[in-house]
């Protein structure tokens, strides 16, 4: 058990020197030899410890749990999301009304016992639309993002491991995806396939994927130079298997953040695009596309095209808040 | 020796820092003096308290770190009850610090010299020119060579000896009455170490400053100072000139300290180390602080704290060992 | 520095290529003739074929993507297929107002978003922090369509203070700039504060204490000047992108920038207007990205020296 100092073995060496041979002249040689070595009986080495207790690591369960525990906002934040999709996934379950039922006699009707938020223009339920709407909203805000974070992800983990000339054409192709911001290319890809959901889900999956390739690229390369993946390495592990089961799971942490903090940007990217008219198209619809159907109506009955966009920007703000929790206590390196 | 004057005193300091896990004293009752000119050791292993000792005096404590009692008494004067202001004065002007990590303790986006100039243009009224003039001079004097040149020079394109020597001249360009050095060579590769010491061994005695040095390698102690600390979570253990306490080490700890040091005149096959750990500053053994590892622990160690007994004139020990009453009557 | 500067620029040429020749390629493989599609059902196929032939539709891909750049070097962006103007006129036109709204909407964001995030670092944790920080958050989730109507509502129509559509005097741009500005102050202050956090605790700021300067100036000297490299290269960012057209502010407030430009192009199927004024944003966004990477390199001096 030696010292993990090793500047202090070397000081030690001269200052033993000097014991030996004498201090520098300006002081006195040490008289006697009191310093009689004593052999201790359980050898134990002398930490450099800064603090005797030691945490214990924590898992990724317990830290999410302390974090809802102390961050209420979080907490709430989480419990909305759910809220939403369930309603929105169950939107068939829970819809008071049926939303392609019109009653003309009753349109833009203010909010009453039967329509929570009242009417449109054709006397639709206007709280029944925005379930079924929702779904729309919602799918386009997760599924995407998970498709370019995979693709990211594994692209990522590629150009990392692999780095050389793998690495610069990845982080290439990447350079030219992160050129187009999504809205642009959304527009380009609905001059080519028409409106419509398809475009959308095109244009929000197969272009975003840069940010994450060079997140999880720049997580794989401090990772690749730690001792267990060269041990691994060294014995032979086959390299998809490193990537795998050492690498992949040390990213895990930040993937999380940065999929709360991804699933906003499409879910306003949709709505902009529905309202636009490239998005979603009647008779389907989505919050976006209510707002601007219910646009011209907005002296008459404000609600109708107040309500969406608040559903829109409460979501989105509970998973900003979600996303920044995490971010907090999972990856502190993230934070600049 | 006892003829200079005592400049800098530390009375009873205590520092706590208040966590949610519980109050931490990291800090608790400690007693220094220094004198004019003087050199002193404050040495201790990792989180014996005797950074914290400097940040107390300096008031850069950050939450949630606090100085709870005690006095810090420069040239008679309270530094703890100062303000802000009056802090700021005093700062690199008649105290000063030297930090450990010279890679980092230096701005990046300003050159070395602009560094130097603002500590001279924060305290004096000289101008612009005179205060380069100044800056380019203590660079000469602490051996970076072509001064005028590394004037214009950034952090990043120094090495971690030369930065070093960047900011010892910054803390003495104000002329100080005392530098506290915490740690100032334990990152730096052991030939620049020497040098470095030798400097600030040469500075000191040119200009008459008090020092405090802060390490926890003995061999700097030896080196540089001329009386020396022992601190052990957050309390002396020991203090004595710098021969005697090498000569006659009288604490358990000191002695284990010095122990742990290897011979090169014998082989052994284990080395030396003081058994266990040093204690979690929330859990305090009941007695003596270093009861659970002492080799010599009696039964009262365990349930009363010793106080700091004078062996020999200016050699204090705190250990019930050196306790009269309690040896001779055996308690 | 300045073989830095032109590397950057060498380095940046075959992105943009990159970038046209997508463009190109998404919307001329469109299968069917743009012409036709353009022109309706109802006209004539005689003119129809005509026409093609005469925009040089006909000729192989490759060609028509060479001469499309070479007639770009020139500033020849080709001429709209339904209004008959030169688009490169159009986009001149469309500009200004563009820009226009970038400017005043990049004041409103710096103005607002800066000094948050200084407070909010210093005062860490205090009520006014987590009230400025709740404030941004709210800005970056903003539909940012949903928040023009609604101030267009309350501003225009009920209250009616403010214009509510137009760009023609300064007044018409108070409120597409704040609801632009109020979304991207958001993210400057958040960027600000953490970055300016992250810089506080550096050993060098307790240097900077420990010569007696003063905690403002440790701020606003030592902290602010490392702190503000991430957030101004933000800065320059984010411009670009307001400059590449607010698409939404526009539509709702009824700017004709470069935004309202590109959606009436996907409305009335006008490939080469779309193709030109797309091209056109595209290669600001690069430009901006292109100077944030160079401020980064002049404001950091340890990449300066490379």
């Amino acid at each position: 058990m030696l010292f993990n100092n090793k500047k202090r073995n070397e000081a030690v060496d001269i200052l033993a020197d000097r014991i030996v041979a004498g201090f520098s002249p300006a002081q006195d040689r040490p008289k006697g030899t009191d310093w009689i070595p004593k052999r201790a009986t359980e050898p134990i080495r002398i930490e450099e410890a800064s603090e005797a207790l030691i945490a214990p690591s924590e898992t990724i369960k317990d830290q999410l749990a302390s974090m809802f525990k102390n961050n209420k906002v979080a907490l709430v934040s989480a419990i909305v999301i759910v809220v939403f999709i369930i309603g929105t996934l169950f939107a068939p379950l829970f819809a008071p009304c049926d939303p392609y039922v019109q009653d003309l006699g009753n349109r833009l009707a203010a909010p009453s016992i039967h329509h929570l938020l009242g009417t449109d223009n054709y006397g639709r339920d206007i709280l029944s639309r925005m379930m079924y709407g929702g779904r729309v909203s919602l799918l386009v805000g997760i599924v995407p993002t998970c498709i370019y974070m995979a693709i990211g992800t594994i692209l990522g983990l590629i150009a990392g491991y692999c780095g050389g000339i793998v690495d610069s054409i990845i982080m290439r192709v990447a350079d030219v995806f992160m050129a187009f911001p999504s809205m642009l290319l959304a527009i380009l890809i609905s001059y080519t396939l028409g409106a419509g959901m398809l475009t959308i889900f095109c244009a929000l999956s197969f272009v975003s994927w840069g940010g994450t390739a060079r997140v999880v690229r720049s997580e794989v390369l401090s990772l690749k130079e730690k001792e267990y993946v060269e041990a691994a390495n060294s014995i032979g592990v086959k390299t998809w298997v490193i990537l795998l089961k050492h690498i992949l799971p040390n990213c895990v942490p930040t993937l999380i953040v940065l999929f709360t903090m991804n699933v906003p940007g499409n879910i306003l990217t949709e709505s902009g695009l529905s309202f636009l008219g490239i998005g979603a198209q009647p008779p389907s619809t989505s919050w976006g596309l209510l707002v601007f159907q219910m646009k011209k109506y907005l002296s008459k009955s404000p609600i109708a095209t107040l309500a969406p966009g608040i559903a829109i920007l409460i979501l989105v703000v509970a998973f900003n808040f979600l996303g920044d929790a995490l971010r907090d206590k999972l990856d502190p390196q993230l934070k600049d | 020796m006892s003829d200079k004057k005592t400049i800098f005193q530390i009375r009873g300091l205590k520092t706590q820092f208040f966590t949610k896990k519980g109050i931490v004293p990291a800090v608790d009752g400690i007693d220094i003096t220094v004198k004019q000119g003087e050199a002193v050791g404050l040495v201790g292993e990792s989180g014996s308290g005797k950074s914290m000792t400097a940040m107390s005096v300096m008031q850069l404590l950050q939450k949630p770190g606090k100085v709870v009692d005690g006095e810090i008494l420069l040239d008679g004067e309270n530094l703890l009850d100062k303000s802000m202001k009056e802090i700021d004065e005093i700062r690199g002007n008649r105290i000063s610090m030297i930090f450990q990590e010279p890679m980092t303790s230096l701005n990046p986006v300003y050159t070395i010299g602009k560094q130097v100039s603002e500590a001279i243009l924060t305290h004096e009224n000289v101008s612009k020119e005179e205060a380069k003039e100044r800056a380019i001079d203590i660079f000469r004097k602490v051996g970076i060579p072509e001064p005028e040149k590394r004037y214009g020079a950034y952090p990043h394109q120094l090495s971690g000896g030369l930065r070093q020597r960047v900011m010892i001249g910054m803390a003495m360009v104000c002329n100080p009455e005392l530098i506290i050095a915490d740690e100032p060579t334990t990152a730096l590769d052991v030939t620049i170490e020497a040098q470095i010491l030798y400097l600030m061994n040469q500075l000191q005695k040119e200009k008459n400053t008090a020092i405090v040095m802060i390490t926890h390698n003995l061999g700097v102690v030896a080196q540089s100072c001329d009386y020396v600390y022992v601190m052990y979570a957050g309390k002396i253990m020991e203090e004595a000139s710098v021969k005697a306490l090498f000569k006659n080490p009288q604490h358990p700890y000191t002695f284990g300290l010095m122990n742990s040091i290897p011979k090169m005149t014998e082989t052994k096959e284990h080395l030396f180390t003081i058994r266990g750990m040093v204690p979690n500053l929330l859990h305090l053994p009941k007695g003596c602080r270093f009861c659970t590892r002492c080799d010599k622990a009696m039964k009262i160690c365990t349930e009363y704290q010793p106080e700091l007994y004078e062996t020999e004139e200016g050699h204090k020990v705190r250990c019930f060992l050196y306790d009269k009453e309690v040896m001779e009557s055996g308690k | 520095m300045a073989k830095y500067i032109i590397k950057r620029i060498l380095v940046s040429i075959p992105l943009i290529i990159v970038t046209i020749l997508i463009v190109f390629l998404l919307l001329q493989v469109v299968p069917g003739n743009p012409i036709a599609v353009m022109m309706g059902e109802k006209a004539n196929p005689e003119v129809i074929a005509k026409v093609t032939e005469e925009m040089g539709l006909n000729d192989p891909l490759p060609k028509r993507f060479f001469d499309y750049l070479v007639n770009l070097v020139h500033g020849d962006l080709g001429s709209s297929y339904k209004l008959n103007r030169p688009i490169a006129g159009l986009i001149a036109d469309a500009f200004p107002n563009t820009l226009k709204l970038a400017i005043t909407s990049a004041i409103v964001a710096w103005i607002i978003g800066i000094p948050a995030g200084i407070v909010s670092a210093i005062k860490k944790d205090t009520l006014l922090d987590r009230f400025l920080m709740g404030f941004s958050l709210v800005g970056i989730s903003l539909p940012v369509f949903w928040a023009a109507m609604l101030l267009q509502y309350i501003f225009g129509y009920s209250l009616g203070i403010l214009p509510i559509s137009g760009y023609a005097t300064a007044k018409h741009m108070i409120l597409p700039a704040f609801v632009l500005g109020w979304a991207s102050s958001g993210t400057i202050a958040r960027l600000t504060r953490s970055s300016l956090l992250g810089i506080m605790k550096n050993d060098y700021i307790r240097t900077a204490r420990a010569k007696g300067i003063g905690e403002t100036l440790v701020v606003v000297k030592h902290g602010l000047k490392n702190a503000m490299i991430p957030v101004v290269t933000m800065m320059a960012m984010q411009f670009a992108s307001l400059l590449s057209g607010a698409v939404l502010t526009e539509t709702v407030f009824g700017i004709g920038g470069i935004g309202v430009l590109m959606v009436s192009a996907i409305n009335a199927r006008d490939m080469p207007l779309l193709q030109g004024s797309v091209i056109f944003s595209t290669m600001i966004i690069i430009l901006g990205n292109m100077v944030a990477d160079l401020l980064y390199s002049v404001l950091d001096p340890k990449i300066k020296e490379q």
